[in-house]
Formats: structure tokens, sequence, C-alpha cells
């Protein structure tokens, strides 16, 4: 529990069906300094989430998790970063932190399940294959951050939200009488507590600002970058290079620390390598297959060939370019409502 | 489901018999202590009828009695009273407090170093978290402006020799100050046979109601009052007084100390009972604070490689209510000061566990947590992530 809107509703329901909720309140890292701003886990959220399992009237706790979330989930953005990728913790957070530091202690604790306010949904197949859904509110639909679970996580997990929009949610907060604070949607991430990456990063990893030469496709040195970190695949603004048509970074060169911008068609990409695949069902499919892909959170889903590799690897050929493929985000594969897993994006080529 | 409530350090349900003298004095007899009229001529006759009894327990003056708000309270307007009032008389700007003193002690001596000026220095204690009285001896100074150790750790339960830290304290004529929140509830507070010149109590460690406890200053001691106002309490506490809590403060000071035996004799052996228990039966198990000199509800263990935090809470989902020592909810796993003062690894002092005995503990409840307990420190244990 968070406090917000959407565990404590989560919560409400759950207690409304009938089960004995225990509430759980992770505390996170926070970089020095910023533990008042902290996204999820400020003294503000704490208060809050406590006052509404005492609405809720369940027992609540806080489970400390500051060192397990610096060692598995801070030091692995650094670490992506200064090794040219672009990685999105809360994938880290998700499979380490939630679905398996949490876990465990809720199930030490007697529990069956441990119910989070994702929006996703877990329904078991005729095999009692456990199946993990988008949310009927496709707008919300977190599937692309838990596509990191596994069957015996999955048997675990409850989504009471799934079946819910966003609005619905936030009438059942009002109807259940939550004093849930509506708070600003945000994608930073919760140990940034509002501060910038770039200062984050300089802060605790300073070689990352390491200089180099900005190269046009053809070879061409165009001008310096400052720090292949404080790039991104597909950013047009603030390269600081003179030029007659839009440039775009569309690779960083991490061995020569070089960073490589071209024009909008060199960016598109066709094919992209991930790695550390996460099969749903816990079966690697043994033959290609068409389905939709996200490259990112927020991405739209493409038609793409995926070509399931050895050593939990993927091979993934889109029917178009995209011009987005970054390294260190998620492949997720889908199957129309059905998420069949993904992995974290290596490489890209033409 | 069953809840055993073994946090009694932590506070104490309210004693029905004290609730009954308090009740009148909400309603019929509710008036201001301080009017002329009737009404307050009835407040005012409990309140000094309060203040005379509790003089009597401690075996002083009634006008050595201060109500206040609580321990905390007492323990802030004792140091921050006293060390105004020795610096403005004599210069004295030395703060001799021990290292397991209760935060409100020691946050309020380090306001008055860091704000202030004043030099604080502190005691050392013994593996056991006593205060020696030879360590007394050695550091105060004659420009100390005041001497604060604890009668009984809440912590750790450790009992020191306040008498004879009280008789080097007179001897060199400096003011000695001890927070008895704790002790109040278990041990006798002659303040004559203690050599203190301030006791701090509170109501709600011994059956009282909380929000009101008492700080006695002997006659004499120089003192610069922190909440100025009305001339209630002889000007040293301004604030209407707070009768049914004050007459309850009384009730449940007078009840701990006629029926100390008795409380003593219930709760000593269940609590050996336990200590020995949990140290033969959990492995890489201590007792922290004194084996002997401490409370005679009190057990307190560290547990190696256990995150303290965690145990509260799979004891409390098991329906135990225990604490770490300090009480803490925010998961913050900083280990406590006071153990870490006893010279305990970080990977012990993480993994503390209070157990705090009281009226309403039967044996039944002591064996079915005995039962329970070693169980869930193996869990505990086993949880990957752990206490490194």
């Amino acid at each position: 529990m968070s406090g917000g809107v959407d565990s404590s509703v989560a919560a409400a329901l759950l207690k409304q069906q009938g089960y004995e909720v225990i509430g759980l309140m992770l505390r996170l890292w926070s970089e020095p300094g910023t533990e008042e701003t902290n996204r999820c886990c400020t003294p503000d959220s704490m208060a809050q989430a406590r006052r509404v399992a005492a609405i809720l009237d369940i027992p609540f706790y806080t489970v400390d998790a500051q060192d397990v979330f610096y060692s598995q989930v801070v030091k692995e953005f650094i670490s992506g970063y200064a090794q040219g990728a672009t990685p999105n913790p809360c994938l880290f957070c998700n499979r380490q932190i939630r679905w398996t530091f949490l876990l465990e202690r809720a199930l030490t604790l007697g529990a069956q399940f441990l119910a989070t306010g994702h929006y996703a949904r877990v329904k078991p197949n005729a095999n009692g294959i456990y199946q993990l859904l988008k949310a009927i509110d496709q707008a919300k639909d977190q599937s692309y951050i838990l596509h990191v679970l596994d069957q015996e996580r999955l048997k675990h997990a409850l989504f009471p939200l799934g079946d819910y929009t966003k609005s619905q949610v936030r009438e059942l907060a009002r109807a259940y009488r939550l004093p849930v604070a509506e708070r600003a949607e945000s994608q930073d991430l919760c140990f940034l507590g509002g501060g910038d990456y770039r200062e984050f990063l300089l802060r605790n990893t300073p070689q990352v600002s390491r200089s180099g030469a900005i190269i046009s496709n053809d070879g061409q040195v165009l001008g310096e970058h400052q720090g292949l970190a404080f790039y991104t695949i597909g950013q047009r603004k603030g390269l600081g290079v003179q030029t007659p048509k839009p440039m775009y970074v569309v690779e960083k060169d991490v061995s020569r620390n070089i960073l490589v911008v071209g024009s909008s068609q060199d960016l598109g990409k066709t094919n992209l390598i991930a790695s550390n695949a996460n099969w749903i069902s816990g079966e690697r499919p043994q033959t290609p297959f068409r389905a939709q892909v996200k490259i990112r959170y927020k991405a739209r889903e493409a038609w793409a060939n995926v070509i399931p590799l050895e050593n939990g690897r993927i091979r993934i050929s889109f029917d178009e370019p995209l011009r987005d493929i970054t390294p260190g985000q998620a492949a997720v594969i889908y199957n129309g409502d059905m998420c069949l897993g993904g992995g974290i994006i290596q490489s890209s080529t033409g | 489901m069953n809840l055993v409530y073994l946090d009694y350090a932590s506070t104490t349900p309210l004693d029905p018999r004290v609730l009954e003298i308090m009740l009148p004095y909400f309603s019929e007899k509710f008036g201001n202590s301080s009017s002329i009229h009737v009404y307050g001529q009835q407040a005012d006759s409990a309140l000094e009828d309060a203040r005379a009894n509790i003089a009597q327990l401690l075996n002083g003056l009634p006008g050595e009695i201060i109500f206040t708000s609580g321990g905390s309270e007492s323990d802030n307007m004792a140091l921050r009273g006293v060390a105004f009032a020795q610096r403005n008389h004599r210069g004295a700007n030395h703060l001799l407090i021990s290292a397991t003193e209760h935060p409100a002690v020691s946050r309020t001596a380090e306001q008055l170093a860091n704000l202030h000026g004043f030099k604080l220095e502190y005691l050392p204690v013994d593996q056991y978290g006593t205060v020696h009285p030879s360590e007394v001896a050695r550091r105060i100074r004659p420009d100390t402006a005041l001497v604060s150790v604890m009668f009984a750790n809440n912590e750790i339960g450790t009992i020191n020799p306040i008498d004879e830290i009280g008789a080097i304290c007179k001897d060199r004529d400096i003011p000695f100050h001890t927070d008895a929140v704790q002790a109040a509830a278990y041990l006798p507070i002659d303040v004559q046979k203690l050599n203190v010149d301030l006791v701090s109590l509170g109501a709600h460690k011994l059956y009282g109601p909380k929000g009101i406890g008492a700080l006695y200053i002997r006659k004499g001691t120089s003192f610069i009052p922190s909440l100025t106002g009305g001339e209630q309490e002889h000007g040293m506490r301004a604030g209407t007084h707070n009768i049914p809590y004050i007459v309850g403060l009384a009730e449940s000071l007078r009840l701990a100390q006629v029926e100390r035996h008795a409380r003593h004799n219930k709760l000593r052996p269940m609590r050996d009972r336990m200590i020995g228990y949990i140290l033969e039966e959990i492995p890489d198990s201590r007792l922290t604070g004194h084996p002997v000199n401490r409370l005679p509800n009190h057990a307190s263990f560290v547990f190696d490689g256990v995150d303290g935090n965690t145990l509260l809470m799979m004891l409390d989902v098991a329906g135990y209510a225990c604490s770490s020592g300090s009480a803490c909810k925010t998961g913050d796993p900083e280990p406590s000061a006071v153990l870490l003062a006893l010279g305990l690894p970080r990977a012990w002092a993480l993994g503390s566990l209070r157990v705090t005995l009281g009226k309403d503990t039967t044996s039944q409840d002591v064996e079915a947590f005995l039962s329970a307990l070693p169980g869930i420190v193996k869990q505990a244990r086993g949880l990957s992530e752990n206490v490194k």
C-alpha cells in the first residue's frame, strides 16, 4: 500500500470480497536528503496508507527494503546507464522487490496471495497455467511492467483493479470514503524524488560525464557529447550540432564513447535482440510466431515475428521499422490481451 | 483472533479502579482549580490531595511536585529548567547524561548543546547498560549544571544504582535528575534514599491515563520554568489543571506502590521462565540488559541475523504484540543507540525483541508465546536479503 488511490481501493475491494487482508508498505531507498519527496514512501504517504488501513480495519506494516532496493534496483539503474542503456528500474523493482522480496515476506506471514494496485489481470487457463492479461482499462494497463512474473509468482498474485477503469477506481475510493489524495500521475522514478536523472547519475557515477565525439552515420565528426548516459535513442533536442536537417540519436557506442546521430530515416530499426527472456507460461515457444510487441511502457504495439533463441534471448523482427528501440527497455510480447512474456532489449539493427 | 499484549513497557491499559476515581472530575466536579467559587474549590481540593498523596509516596513535600503532560515533558522541563538556571546563577555549562537515556532526555540534552552552547558529555555504560557510580565521580566537574541518569531503562530493563550516583552528586552539590518513568511501576521512589533532586514520572506506564505526569523538584533547586503563563504549579508550569488526569496519576502511582510486592511476585516467575526458555531454545540469542538488576516484568533479547521489524510484524500477525524496545513503526531498521551503547554488533542489534509483561498476562499467554517464538525467529532468519 502506498497511500495512493490504486492500492487503497485494491485493499478495500479485497476486504469487501471477504479476504483477510494485511496492508504492507515498502520502505524503499531514497537518495539521502530526498526522503521527503520520494514518490512512493514519504512520511506523508506512509501516514496516508496507515489511515487507509485504519479505515478498512486491517493490520498495516511497513517493510524495510532500502538495502535490497539499492543493491538490486538503483545499482542496476546506474550500471545500465554506464553501459549505454536506458534501464527501466520499475522492471527490476517488480521482479526483485515486489514479487520476490515482498512476496517472500507475505508468504512467511501466512498469506496465500500478494495483491497490488496494478492494472492487469491474472487468470488460470483450462490446464491450470496462469495467464497474465491486459487490464480492462487499456489506457492504464500495466502488464508491460508485470511481464517479468512467472508461474510461481502469478499463482500468488491478485490484481483487484484489473477489471476496473481508473475512473471507476476513483469512484470506488469515494464510495469507500477513502481519504486518498489525487496525486499527479508521474512517470518519474520514485527514488529520484522529482529530481533529474542526469544529476542523479552525475552524483552517483561521475564517470558517465566522460565527453566524446558526436559522429554522423557516414563518419563525420559533428560535435562533442557530454556523456553517453545523458542521451536517449531518438533524441533530437539538445545535441548542439549544426546540420541542415534535424539529427537524431541513433546509436550509443559505449566501447568507443561515441554518440552516433542520423536523419529520421536512419532512426528506424526493424530488428532487435532481447535477453533475460521471461515466458509467462514457463515454457519457451519452440517455433517462431507472429505477435504484437511493445518496446516501451507507453509505446504502441507493433506486429512482429518473434523468434525465441537459446540462452534466454529473443530475436524480434518488426513488420515496419520502429524509431525508438532502446537498449535497457523491455520488449513485451502480446497475443491480443494476453501477455506472453518479454525480455530486455540489448541491440537493434536495420 | 486471540491477541496477546506483551508490550506493557510501551503503555498499559487503564486500571478500572483508577478510571472510577477519575470519572466524577470530568462532569460533576468539573471546576477550574484557580477559580474562587465552590466549583473551583472542589477541583483545587482534588488537585492538592493528589499532590500531597504523590509527595507522600515519594517521601517529598507537596510543594516539590509539579504536574506535567507526561514523562517526556517532565524530562524536558527538568533538563531545560535546571541547565538554564545553573548557567544563569553560576555559569555552569556542562551536562552529564548516560549513554542509554530515553530520547526525551538525550535529544533535549543534544538541543541544549547544539543550540544553547552547553557541553554535553555521556556517561558510558557496561555490557548490561549499567552506569557505574565511579564513572560519574570521574566525570562530574565543578561546572556541571546537571547529571541525568535514568532509573530503569525502557529498552533493556536495567536498573541503575541511582542512590549511589545521587550521593556523589549531593556531595559535589550538583543537581541530579532521574527519569523514573519505567521504574515507578515497580520500584520504590524515595527521593531521600535515592539522593535525587529531580524525578520524572508518567502515569500511563503504571495503569494510569496517558497525557499526565509529574516532575519532582527538590526544594531549593534553582529552576527556570519553560512553560510560562499563569501562576499554576507555583509558577513553574502554566496551564489549567487537568484534574481528572491528575487524580488518575495519583491513584495509579499509589496502587503501583502498595501492590508492588504482589505485582513482582506475579510477574517475575513468568518473566524468568521466559528468559530461560528463549535463551535455551533459540540459537544465537542473547539477553540484553542486566540479568538480575532489571525490572521484574521486563525481558529483552537480540537474535543474530534477524530483522527486528520483520520479527515484530510476524509476531503481530501470529497474535503477539511485542516491541523492539523503542516504538518505531516506520520500518526504519537503524539499530537502537542503547543497544549499540552495550557494544553489541550491528547484526545483533538489528534483531531486538522486547517482551514486557503486565497485570493481564497469564502463564498460558507466556507458554503460547514461547511455543510460537522459536519457529517465528527461524522463519525470519530464513528470509533472503536479511540483515547482513
